[in-house]
């Protein structure tokens, strides 16, 4: 757990097949999450040419640019952003070596990361607090 | 024995039949995908070919998995992580070797498809890559030209599946009646293995 500071927080990693899709929830994430300032969140959407898709280095970059050695979460919405995190998961040395990819849904699972990182905890407690997003039912 | 020379010449020429055969596949991918499967392709295998040609590994491995690693970071959908883990994990199955016998690339090649499978967790008759690539390394120990005609068998014979993986699996019903565009492409990609073989 956290002794407080924001070095010691869990990164989070935003991606989505559109820019704005996971500019939009990296934004709102941080805003509903209060203290959520002060964690590391990072979009990485679309393609490095501003398409839609999954870019391999635009999410390398983002876990290295949040990675504060407490681990990085990374949350995903569908197809290839999920292929491309495992691909780089397997790689061994593309992503910080404390980097897991969550299963969770992407928005509700992402201001419940936000929130849990901005406590300090630790990357079990993120990753399952985002989780736990899927059981909350809306009817 | 088959040494890193080969291995370019099938990655050059699974480029080349991906150009030529982009709007094919882009075509097969608008009724039952996001239409840039063709596009995509031809960006990842120009980026593949280009880096081999500058790098010239001097090892089988070496070309496959610096293909493979290419791939994942040119292709922009679900067929970059794919063919990217295919042809790493064959690449990482061969090893060291400067050389190796049509045997060793069967068995690799078979553990790239199985990682394949894990990675996107799509079986046989799902209307996917596997469908060709599988009865592919099948015949592979019957050689190069079985390989390719089981593929084109495997591809075609996609059809009539409903897709259960991918955006195709959306549609439901409505996937039935299309070729799928990653066994087309997968068909390819063992064409070109033929073709640099001389088949």
């Amino acid at each position: 757990m956290s002794d407080g500071t924001d070095d010691k927080r869990v990164g989070i990693v935003l991606v989505s097949h559109s820019a704005e899709v996971a500019a939009s929830v990296a934004d709102l994430a941080r805003g509903l999450a209060g203290g959520g300032a002060a964690v590391p969140v990072a979009a990485a959407g679309g393609t490095e040419g501003g398409g839609l898709g999954t870019s391999a280095e635009l999410i390398a970059a983002a876990a290295a640019a949040v990675d504060r050695g407490a681990g990085v979460a990374v949350l995903t919405d569908l197809g290839s952003a999920v292929l491309t995190v495992k691909a780089l998961l397997a790689e061994g040395d593309e992503l910080p070596g404390n980097t897991r990819l969550v299963d969770a849904p992407f928005v509700e699972g992402a201001v419940a990361a936000v929130v849990t990182a901005a406590t300090g905890a630790d990357l079990d407690a993120v990753a399952a607090a985002a989780a736990e997003a899927y059981d909350y039912r809306k009817v | 024995m088959l040494d890193a020379d080969f291995f370019r010449r099938w990655m050059t020429a699974t480029a080349a039949s991906v150009d030529r055969e982009a709007e094919r596949l882009t075509a097969l991918d608008s009724p039952i995908g996001d239409a840039d499967h063709g596009s995509n392709l031809q960006r990842g295998f120009a980026a593949v070919t280009a880096t081999v040609e500058k790098e010239a590994p001097g090892t089988p491995g070496g070309v496959l998995t610096l293909a493979g690693r290419q791939l994942i970071s040119t292709v922009g959908g679900a067929s970059g992580p794919l063919y990217g883990t295919l042809l790493r994990r064959t690449g990482k199955a061969l090893g060291d070797d400067a050389e190796v016998s049509e045997e060793q690339l069967a068995q690799a090649l078979r553990a790239g498809v199985e990682a394949v499978m894990a990675l996107g967790g799509a079986a046989p008759g799902d209307k996917t890559m596997i469908d060709a690539l599988v009865p592919a390394v099948d015949a592979l120990s019957d050689g190069f030209g079985p390989a390719r005609a089981a593929a084109e068998q495997g591809a075609r014979a996609t059809t009539p599946l409903q897709a259960r993986k991918g955006r195709a699996s959306y549609l439901g019903e409505r996937s039935i009646g299309h070729q799928d565009p990653g066994a087309t492409s997968a068909a390819l990609l063992v064409a070109g293995l033929a073709e640099a073989a001389g088949e």
